[in-house]
């Protein structure tokens, strides 16, 4: 379980790296939400990078790190 | 009431630095850093602030001028997501080394993963040599701020100046306690004073629809990517963000953590805090151009400190000015800090015949290399009139491209000392290239096609990484052992 998790939230990273490339908003001027369209996708970008993260964190965490580092406090 | 304000600022930074040096423990350790135990919310701070510099609060809105809104997608948003990334799979396990091997500096990691002194001495004048830049934005910005908001009565070179003796007496003082604890204030400072600065000037411009009304009147390019900006440009530009993986200052601070659990605050909120300072830099960049249209080149360095002088003057230009000064020392102390600790425990206590070096004399060491380095900035700051935003990413490209070393220390025991010198070698003759291309041609490209140097090095370096270690010797088992 946690393995398949954590290979999903890699290929998140990689899926979020190839969405930031919005070809398709290139000349794109509509004003969306009182901003430009190409600047709202990025700011939703910062903000989808963000709940990656937060994942990334709490589902795919290097606990070894955790052990290494309990083990030298002891 | 401008300048009283700027002062107030300084002296309140100094301050803080000071008053940190209370807990100063008088050792080396301490001094560079802060004997490992900054929790996740400094640490958030003082990584987010140390990475914000001019770069983000002038140079982003002086790019933003002439290319808009494309801005934020090349430097912003790829960073939200690839520095983060970063983080987590090289700054936790950097750190986890640092504590197991008492780690204090970048070179003395790699030097001891591949046994080599040379490699660390190489590194370290590499290292050296592209932080200069870096540095010099941050003395830039100072200068052209304190002259901009003051209408000149402080000329821009007293402004560097200004800001070079203020960071130099609390990094002096506390070391890095003090430069985290200066960071945290700072960063909070910038954020907040750049919210303000935002909503004041964009009020002042009739509101965010009147204001991008205007800009699209006048300057519909800048609201698109359009021609600004090529695919390629923004695919390539995202190799960038990969300098954070070899940035000397990010690298002392990752050692600074208490433990492996501190970068998860920094890992989890790094991307909004990118975001919160970059929105209003690159907007009030673009709305520059409604109030100061025809700022040429470097000119529009200061287009964000000229906008918060038109709308907000007089007691509000003081604290906004203070924020521009925030994002830059909050990096000048961690750079000089990192500079100074790679002085001192790698050339100094390295090759020190005899006696190991005092505790006491380590820190002393570190001050004076920090005078040192301060005054060569400081001179060439006077003599460079090259673009923030250019300058940077000159030395972003350099670190970035020096990102396959640390990934093949980090993940490849068959990497050997000699790919390690071919990458670093690689980098340091390209780099030359191709900073020398771009020195001729503004904007310049590999061949004007759009795609950046930094992919170019990168590859390189990481080949020659990868042809280095096959084609030499593997490396001696009881050295890989104790890093695997």
């Amino acid at each position: 379980m946690n393995a398949t998790v954590r290979r999903l939230l890699y290929l998140g990273i990689l899926v979020l790296y190839l969405l930031h490339n919005d070809l398709w908003l290139w000349d794109d001027p509509r004003i969306v939400l009182g901003l430009p369209i190409g600047l709202l996708y990025h700011i939703g970008f910062c903000l989808a990078a963000t709940g990656l993260m937060i994942l990334l964190v709490n589902y795919a965490w290097p606990s070894e790190l955790d052990a290494e580092d309990e083990e030298q406090a002891a | 009431m401008t300048t009283i304000i700027i002062f107030c600022y300084l002296g309140l930074v100094l301050c803080i630095g000071v008053l940190s040096n209370r807990f100063f423990r008088g050792t080396g350790e301490d001094y560079f850093v802060a004997s490992r135990s900054i929790g996740p919310f400094l640490l958030l701070m003082s990584l987010f602030g140390t990475n914000m510099t001019a770069f983000a609060i002038l140079g982003a809105s002086g790019e933003a001028y002439h290319t808009g809104i494309g801005v934020f997608a090349l430097m912003p948003s790829g960073a939200a997501l690839i520095i983060p990334t970063v983080f987590f799979f090289i700054g936790t396990r950097v750190w986890a080394l640092g504590k197991r091997h008492n780690l204090l500096t970048q070179v003395q990691y790699f030097r001891r993963r591949w046994d080599s002194d040379g490699l660390g001495l190489l590194l370290f004048v590499v290292m050296i040599a592209l932080l200069i830049p870096y540095l010099l934005i941050g003395v830039m910005g100072g200068g052209i701020t304190l002259a901009q908001v003051t209408k000149g009565q402080i000329p821009q070179w007293a402004g560097g100046l200004l800001i070079c003796l203020v960071v130099l007496t609390y990094v002096s003082f506390g070391g890095m306690r003090s430069t985290a604890w200066a960071n945290a204030f700072q960063t909070l400072v910038f954020m907040i004073l750049g919210g303000v600065t935002f909503f004041v000037i964009v009020d002042k411009l009739g509101g965010l629809d009147s204001a991008l009304a205007q800009v699209a009147a006048a300057h519909p390019e800048l609201l698109i990517k359009g021609d600004n900006i090529s695919p390629i440009k923004l695919l390539t530009y995202t190799c960038i963000p990969l300098s954070v993986g070899m940035f000397p200052h990010l690298f002392t601070h990752w050692l600074t953590a208490k433990s492996a659990r501190t970068f998860r605050w920094p890992l989890m909120f790094y991307p909004l805090c990118i975001a919160i300072v970059w929105i209003p830099s690159v907007l009030l960049g673009i709305f520059g151009s409604i109030d100061f249209p025809g700022l040429k080149g470097a000119a529009a360095n200061s287009v964000l400190v000229k906008m918060i002088d038109l709308h907000a003057p007089g007691a509000l230009a003081g604290l906004l000015a203070a924020g521009v000064f925030a994002a830059i020392m909050s990096s000048l102390d961690s750079q000089v800090l990192s500079i100074s600790n790679m002085f001192t425990q790698d050339i100094v206590r390295h090759y020190r015949k005899g006696d190991e070096l005092s505790e006491k004399a380590q820190v002393l060491s570190g001050r004076l290399f920090v005078i040192a380095i301060f005054a060569v900035t400081y001179v060439l700051s006077l003599v460079s009139a090259r673009s923030i935003f250019a300058l940077a990413v000159w030395s972003f490209t350099g670190f970035a491209a020096l990102f396959p070393v640390v990934v093949a220390a980090l993940f490849w025991k068959r990497s050997t000392k000699y790919g390690a010198f071919a990458s670093v070698l690689t980098v340091a003759a390209l780099w030359c290239y191709f900073f020398f291309q771009g020195w001729k041609i503004p904007g310049y490209t590999v061949g004007m096609t759009g795609v950046m140097p930094v992919v170019v090095i990168l590859a390189a370096s990481a080949v020659a990484m990868i042809v280095g270690s096959l084609l030499t010797k593997p490396p001696a088992k009881s050295t890989v052992d104790k890093f695997f």
